[in-house]
């Protein structure tokens, strides 16, 4: 099954919605309740990044008996230092987007460790696309 | 005998169910459906919460209580009474009053059952310590049965301790027999604001078994409290009352009454949408550095209890003015300590997952999206017509070959403009969801 959000730049009011609609059809197909908390931990934090960092986005998720795939593709000003990114606590979030209680710099290290397979492909000032593949 | 449809606490009296949905649309697992003009429930999506027994116009919906005539199978009948039940009662009743009644109705012994709150309160803070926060409070077993069927990742955080009602409960029990008086004997019977409470007790979340004989239908014993009260008819029989309690205790079922004594960071929600919505944030790792959430089916707590029949507001009000002329603490705190735990016996809470498609996820994917394509065809306005409370459970159930695409009214007129239905037969369907009596003009 393929599923399609949209996400706004800086729109953090409707943050969650895509991880929530998603969260929805998983616990609709019966998949294990911890494996839906990894993909919404992981979900929500991917698609926070792109409201808190990117102009626009999309989310593409495709479900299937034995996983899901999510591409996560947004038109942004990409990530200079990807291997900077990963750490723990690293943050390049603005001071409004922290006191929103978003930005708190572990976006990308939790992502990846509620992933089974995780890429990045960014270009800087184009975008960023992040494949995150959860195993049912 | 009428037909019916039951689950645990709730039984729908068909011979009294008119269809009027009005079930169906505040349902919030969707557990109901009409179909031949009559509601039928779900059972495995049913969480006892009770909020269609409060809308029903015809009281169709039976709650499964005791029978009352149970209790004299007992030499001593002990009625462990909840504080929402004197608020029931005007100001000018008074509890000697009321106890009085209670014991010529057939009643040996009464007691408050918050009377375990002040130790038990002692033992949540000691578990939230090292529990998973936030820790979610057991007190309200619609809530458990809510998050078992709608968030089940979510079982770990509720609390691992008995309610109230249970601690008081052993608490007699341990009771009669340091007194030396034989099990059988004694009747335990719990007076219930709640019908998630009765379910609860006769099939008790987490493996434990309750020390309770019988559950009373506080809205069914308040009439006969009150007729007796109004008749003022003789006392003849003397009761026993335990009258040690709290301030604690008597707010405990109050909104805020359990969370204000707990330590750290805590929460008050009440209200069955309050709680969805907040839950869902919860299981999105959306709620960061929260220690304890008090969450409650009812809004305003047990004072808007199914069985209440008062003003939630009035009787919230009514259990404030009574506390303040209780004491911080009472005289059988040290004694609750000594005989009683909330822990023992709670074994893990297991997940009850609702199954919406199928248990086989490759089969579950197709029917969803079959479900996905139907519901394009919908006009998506949820009225209901079709006897599914939303074109989206319409959708679902048509894939689970629980219903039909001709259900829905908007689509068999279009077929019917098409050519392609008669008028016989739309009116048809329509009687085979609604009923066939439904469209003869009553006198």
């Amino acid at each position: 099954m393929h599923l399609e959000y949209n996400v706004e730049g800086g729109d953090f009011t409707r943050a969650g919605y895509a991880s929530s609609q998603i969260k929805k059809t998983l616990k609709q197909l019966n998949v294990d309740a911890t494996v839906i908390k990894r993909v919404v931990v992981a979900l929500y934090e991917a698609e926070v990044n792109i409201v808190a960092h990117a102009y626009r986005g999309v989310i593409y998720a495709d479900i299937n008996g034995a996983g899901i795939q999510l591409r996560l593709a947004d038109e942004g000003p990409g990530i200079a230092d990807v291997d900077m990114a990963m750490k723990r606590g690293f943050s390049t979030a603005s001071r409004e987007v922290r006191e929103m209680g978003f930005g708190a710099g572990m976006g990308l290290p939790n992502i990846s460790e509620n992933a089974d397979n995780f890429s990045i492909d960014t270009i800087v000032g184009k975008g960023t696309t992040l494949n995150i593949e959860i195993k049912f | 005998m009428s037909q019916t449809t039951y689950h645990r606490a709730l039984e729908i009296m068909s011979d009294i169910c008119i269809g009027c949905s009005h079930c169906m649309k505040v349902c919030p697992t969707e557990a109901l459906r009409v179909s031949g003009g009559k509601a039928k429930i779900h059972v495995d999506w049913c969480i006892d919460c009770g909020e269609c027994y409060r809308i029903c116009p015809t009281r169709a919906i039976r709650v499964m209580d005791d029978d009352f005539k149970h209790i004299f199978d007992f030499k001593h009948r002990v009625l462990l009474v909840p504080s929402v039940f004197y608020a029931q009662f005007d100001e000018n009743i008074s509890k000697e009053k009321i106890y009085a009644i209670i014991g010529e109705l057939g009643f040996t012994e009464i007691c408050a059952v918050e009377q375990s709150v002040d130790s038990l309160l002692d033992e949540e803070n000691e578990y939230l310590k090292t529990a998973v926060k936030p820790a979610i409070s057991s007190f309200c077993p619609s809530v458990i049965r809510l998050i078992q069927v709608r968030f089940p990742s979510l079982v770990d955080h509720i609390m691992q301790l008995l309610p109230p009602i249970e601690i008081t409960a052993q608490y007699y029990k341990n009771k009669f027999k340091r007194e030396g008086i034989p099990e059988n004997d004694l009747g335990i019977f719990y007076l219930t604001p709640c019908i998630g409470k009765i379910a609860a007790i006769k099939s008790p979340v987490g493996g434990y078994t309750s020390p309770i004989n019988g559950v009373i239908n506080m809205d069914f014993f308040f009439n006969k409290v009150f007729l007796a009260y109004k008749q003022r008819i003789p006392i003849t029989q003397t009761v026993k009352v335990s009258r040690e309690i709290s301030s604690k205790g008597v707010l405990f079922p109050t909104t805020g009454g359990e969370s204000v004594h707990i330590e750290g960071k805590t929460l008050a929600i009440d209200g069955m949408a309050n709680v969805i919505d907040f839950l869902e944030m919860l299981e999105n790792e959306e709620i960061e550095g929260m220690d304890f959430l008090e969450l409650r089916a009812c809004d305003e707590s047990c004072a808007g209890g199914i069985l209440s029949h008062r003003n939630r507001f009035l009787m919230a009000n009514s259990m404030k003015e009574y506390a303040c002329k209780m004491p911080v603490t009472h005289n059988l705190t040290e004694d609750y300590k000594k005989y009683c735990s909330a822990v023992i016996h709670m074994e893990k809470i297991e997940p009850r997952s609702m199954v919406k498609y199928d248990r086989d996820i490759e089969v579950a994917l197709k029917k969803m999206e079959g479900a996905r394509e139907l519901k394009l065809l919908f006009p998506g306005i949820d009225c209901g017509a079709c006897g599914a409370p939303s074109c989206e459970a319409l959708a679902e159930d048509i894939v689970k070959d629980q219903a039909d695409i001709n259900s829905c009214i908007f689509l068999r007129t279009l077929y019917e403009k098409r050519g392609e239905m008669s008028l016989e037969e739309t009116i048809a369907i329509m009687e085979n969801i609604w009923g066939k009596d439904r469209f003869i003009k009553k006198k």
